[in-house]
């Protein structure tokens, strides 16, 4: 028997994000014993790197904003795929999401009035996001973790113990999740600092561990972000959709290039700052497409005005969602048009006075002056694509967060369909909030209804995870020893060379090959040294996660033959009516991955009732329009 | 550009360690910790070290080099001569986990024993209404990134490991300024509290903490000393309007 630290709870949420701690606090609320697992320190999840804002329709700002212009908004800037319930349940309980966050000690800046400010961004009609100048995130997880410690004050001065109903298992890595039959039964981690290992019995596991940014060799991501939950989602029978759909940010820091990929906030475009070309033309305005041709300025003149007077005037192309800008990024680097470090030239200082931009962006000020010597008060910044977002993840039940796998529940930028093809900026904080409570209220009403008759952990199954966890120390085997750090970052180089932003069936497949050579060496990974804080084991286990999600990155981007969103492909550059109707379902299959079509549930007419006819016109199929009441005008 | 420097890197745990000498290429614009990364991958693979965001804003990378308490992330190459050797230590208040890595639970205490923000019982939530101006002085204090700099710097607790019980250190009385400076928070007296629970005396204000706040934070100045004259003298304290609550 594996030698083991043991904990039983009725609730472990893997993952501190935003996500991970809403869903805790929800457990912990609604009585349940509940651990958070998560492998950096505590308060340190990617959530912290959000910069701009937090989505939500309170209309402090513009009083026209409500929930349902709202949920149109994300449904266009998803390209109409995505989940409609998801769009729904986000839209309306977003301002309440925001509102609570004060409850629990939130700082957002303010409206003259003395309410939550909100500022434009990239496809929201009006200012709709709650801001901390450009460190919204670190807010956002700030309050989330004081809430966390004020509720184990309130267990301390009941039971004597700040931990008897929730507690943080930082630095600790889950590698596996374990099953009853197909019910989960708990999870198996290993403590960082010790390599030791940890069980973790518990009936529902909410999965909340982010992205997998870390699979492309250009990213705003950090090391964490290596698609776990993704993973650990397939082993255990879950199924993941829309994996095709990566979000290339459409401005990452290009120069030096030890900070390739870092974010530069969409606030700097939402204040004001525009792109340009080396020929000093600011051309998004050669970019507008078709479907957005009634909402953006076709001329510099009226996108000024639109700051001042967003009533009477459309909006600056800038500000299209982010798959189009960084798509015509793309095209006018590729047509020589570039900076000199490869990007184009983002400026906010011939817009707006230095002291403004300080205020307004304090980090971004910062982050260029310390990272690049560029004082963004006197110079345009030098920008790129950056894989930033995946919207794909694991299906899920909207209102509970339930995945297929009875007692799994995923929330998140783990979990799938709330941002259909495409996130928008300002979408994910509020994504995290809505379906951070609902997954523990979920796993809250879930445990409940099992009773006393909780799922046991089989003691093999615990064996078989210590043997898989410390297999890359075993030497031997027939291949030639590999190194992780050479396997990852030849990774990186496929994905972003032959699945990155503008994608071609025959390069997609050669990827898929690249693949299948990639895990056949990862098989022989080889680490050095002993299971202490040791960032090359951790790594080699990673590893794995990656390359699986990678093929379904791949697999399903291969099989969409189509462009919609966080998806191009130059060998089918329309988007597709049809399309719009498939999901793509991603399963476990040996030891990779299959990838199968599904039927997107229809959108709830109420709901379709919101659109005009002319925009669904450019979405839907002539049949499912054929089918809608006449509503011509 | 690209140039060979020369690092010395602490290797070991609490209980035994000791400087090693690696000579590493380092290319242009590249900060400390990208050279701690090519250590990773091509010299030393299972070199401890902690970092997330690459770009000063999770606090993770905290270290000191050539004795100074440093993010890893913010501290350009081009701050040495390629001559110069660059030493790179954990922090020094802290016990070593490994490398790097050092047990920052000291912190997590701490913050655990600041009582939490008290929300007014009266409002709704979605009724709240502040003006800017009245919670910029908090914001300011909520820019922190829990990089425990200040906490490693603060020779109270650097130089008297003893003070640590008592002691809550820059980070957390900054937190318990931050609370009292919130407009709306109804929990009274905690600048008594930061004096008899959390050992506001200790600080003799060096300001040591500010100067290593990579946030640029003026905690002793906007934080600590405000804090020291509310309880020196509460009624008579001119600053006193600064903190009054919006009493209703
Ligand atoms: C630079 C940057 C800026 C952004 N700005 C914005 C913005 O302004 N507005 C917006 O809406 N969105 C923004 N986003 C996106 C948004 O921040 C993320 O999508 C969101 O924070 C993800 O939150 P999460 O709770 O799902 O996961 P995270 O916050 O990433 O947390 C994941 C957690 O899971 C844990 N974990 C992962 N795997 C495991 C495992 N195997 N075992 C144990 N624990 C594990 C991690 O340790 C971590 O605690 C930004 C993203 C980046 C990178
Ligand atoms: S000012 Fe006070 S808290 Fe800061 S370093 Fe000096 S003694 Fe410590
Ligand atoms: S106050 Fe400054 S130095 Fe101290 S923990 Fe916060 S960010 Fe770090
Ligand atoms: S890695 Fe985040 S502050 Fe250095």
């Amino acid at each position: 028997m594996t030698e083991l630290e043991r904990h039983a709870y009725d609730v472990v949420v893997i993952g501190a994000g935003g996500a991970g701690l809403r869903a805790a606090i929800e457990a912990r609320q609604q009585g349940l014993r509940t651990a958070v697992v998560c492998k950096s320190l505590f308060g340190k999840a990617h959530t912290v790197m959000a910069e701009g804002g937090i989505a939500a329709a309170m209309g402090n700002v513009n009083s026209h904003d409500s929930w349902q212009v709202h949920f149109r908004d994300t449904m266009r800037g998803g390209k109409f795929l995505n989940n409609w319930r998801m769009a729904e349940l986000h839209a309306k309980e977003a301002p309440d999401r925001v509102w609570e966050l004060e409850t629990y000690g939130a700082l957002f800046d303010r409206t003259a009035d003395g309410r939550i400010s909100q500022r434009n961004f990239g496809g929201h009609e009006y200012p709709r996001l709650a801001h901390v100048g450009d460190r919204t995130g670190l807010e956002l997880i700030r309050s989330l973790q004081q809430k966390i410690v004020s509720l184990q004050q309130e267990d301390h001065a009941e039971t004597g113990d700040h931990e008897s109903r929730l507690k943080v298992f930082a630095e600790c890595t889950v590698t596996e999740l374990l099953r009853d039959g197909d019910k989960v039964s708990g999870a198996f981690a290993y403590w960082r600092e010790t390599g030791r290992f940890v069980l973790f019995e518990a009936p529902a596991v909410v999965l909340a561990t982010g992205g997998i940014g870390k699979s492309f060799k250009v990213t705003s991501n950090s090391w964490e972000y290596t698609g776990d939950g993704h993973a650990l989602a397939l082993r255990t029978g879950a199924s993941l959709i829309n994996m095709e759909f990566v979000q290339f940010h459409p401005t990452g820091m290009v120069w030096p290039p030890s900070v390739k990929g870092i974010l530069v906030t969409e606030s700097v475009r939402g204040d004001g700052g525009v792109l340009r070309n080396s020929e000093g033309r600011r051309f998004m305005f050669d970019y507008i497409p078709e479907v957005f041709k009634d909402k953006y300025a076709d001329n510099e003149a009226e996108a000024d005005r639109w700051y001042t007077d967003p009533d009477n005037n459309r909006r600056p192309p800038e500000l299209l969602p982010r798959d189009e800008v960084a798509r015509a990024i793309n095209s006018e680097v590729k047509a020589g048009r570039n900076s000199p470090h490869g990007g184009v030239f983002l400026d906010v200082s011939s817009r707006l006075p230095a002291e403004e931009i300080v205020r307004r962006l304090p980090s971004m000020h910062h982050q260029f002056k310390e990272l690049a010597d560029v004082d963004i008060t006197k110079e345009p910044m030098e920008v790129g694509p950056t894989c930033h977002y995946v919207m794909g993840g694991v299906e899920v039940e909207p209102d509970t967060a339930a995945s297929s796998v009875p007692g799994l529940f995923a929330c998140g930028e783990v979990a799938g369909g709330m941002h259909g093809s495409n996130r928008l900026g300002g979408n994910s904080l509020s994504d995290l909030l809505v379906f951070g409570r609902r997954a523990g209220a979920g796993a809250a009403e879930y445990v409940r209804s099992l009773g006393d008759k909780r799922p046991v952990i089989s003691e093999s199954d615990v064996d078989g995870a210590a043997a898989r966890a410390v297999d890359p120390f075993a030497e031997g085997g027939t291949g030639q020893q590999e190194n992780p750090y050479t396997v990852h970052t030849q990774l990186q180089q496929t994905m972003n060379d032959l699945v990155g932003i503008i994608r071609r069936g025959g390069e997609v497949e050669q990827a898929l090959t690249a693949l299948e050579e990639l895990k056949q060496r990862a098989r022989n990974v080889v680490v050095e040294g002993h299971r202490q804080f040791n960032p090359g084991w951790h790594l080699a286990i990673d590893l794995r996660n990656m390359l699986l999600v990678s093929e379904c990155v791949a697999k399903a981007a291969l099989l969409r033959t189509e462009s919609r969103g966080g998806h191009t492909r130059e060998d089918h550059p329309r988007m597709d009516p049809d399309w719009r109707r498939q999901l793509l379902v991603c399963r476990a299959e040996g030891d990779g991955v299959s990838v199968t079509a599904k039927d997107q549930i229809p959108l709830r007419e109420d709901l379709m009732a919101l659109f005009e006819y002319s925009e669904l016109q450019k979405y839907f199929t002539t049949g499912e329009l054929a089918e809608l009441p006449a509503k011509e005008s | 550009m690209g140039y060979k420097a020369r690092f010395r890197v602490w290797r070991g745990d609490d209980a035994d360690g000791d400087l090693h000498d690696y000579t590493v290429e380092v290319n242009e614009g590249e900060v400390v910790l990208d050279v701690i990364h090519r250590l990773q991958a091509t010299q030393a693979p299972d070199l401890a070290v902690r970092w997330n965001c690459k770009a000063g804003k999770c606090g993770s990378c905290s270290a000191e080099i050539n004795g100074r308490p440093r993010l890893l992330c913010m501290t350009r190459m081009s701050t040495f001569t390629e001559a110069e050797i660059v030493t790179v230590t954990p922090m020094r208040t802290f016990p070593v986990i490994r490398d790097l890595v050092t047990d920052v639970s000291y912190n997590y205490q701490k913050a655990r024993e600041v009582p939490a923000f008290r929300p007014p019982e009266d409002l709704a939530p979605g009724e709240y209404r502040m003006q800017q101006i009245d919670v910029q002085r908090s914001q300011e204090f909520r820019k922190c990134i829990e990089c425990f700099l200040c906490q490693n710097t603060c020779h109270v607790v650097r130089d008297h490991e003893d003070n640590k019980t008592n002691f809550s250190g820059p980070r957390f009385l900054m937190r318990i300024a931050e609370l009292d400076m919130h407009p709306l928070d109804t929990h009274d007296n905690r600048a008594q509290e930061a004096k008899e629970d959390h050992g506001l005396g200790f600080c003799n204000i060096t300001k040591c903490c500010t100067e290593v706040c990579p946030e640029h934070i003026k905690i002793t100045d906007n934080a600590l000393i405000p804090l020291k004259e509310r309880v020196a003298d509460r009624s008579y304290d001119p600053l006193m309007r600064l903190f009054r609550k919006p009493k209703k």
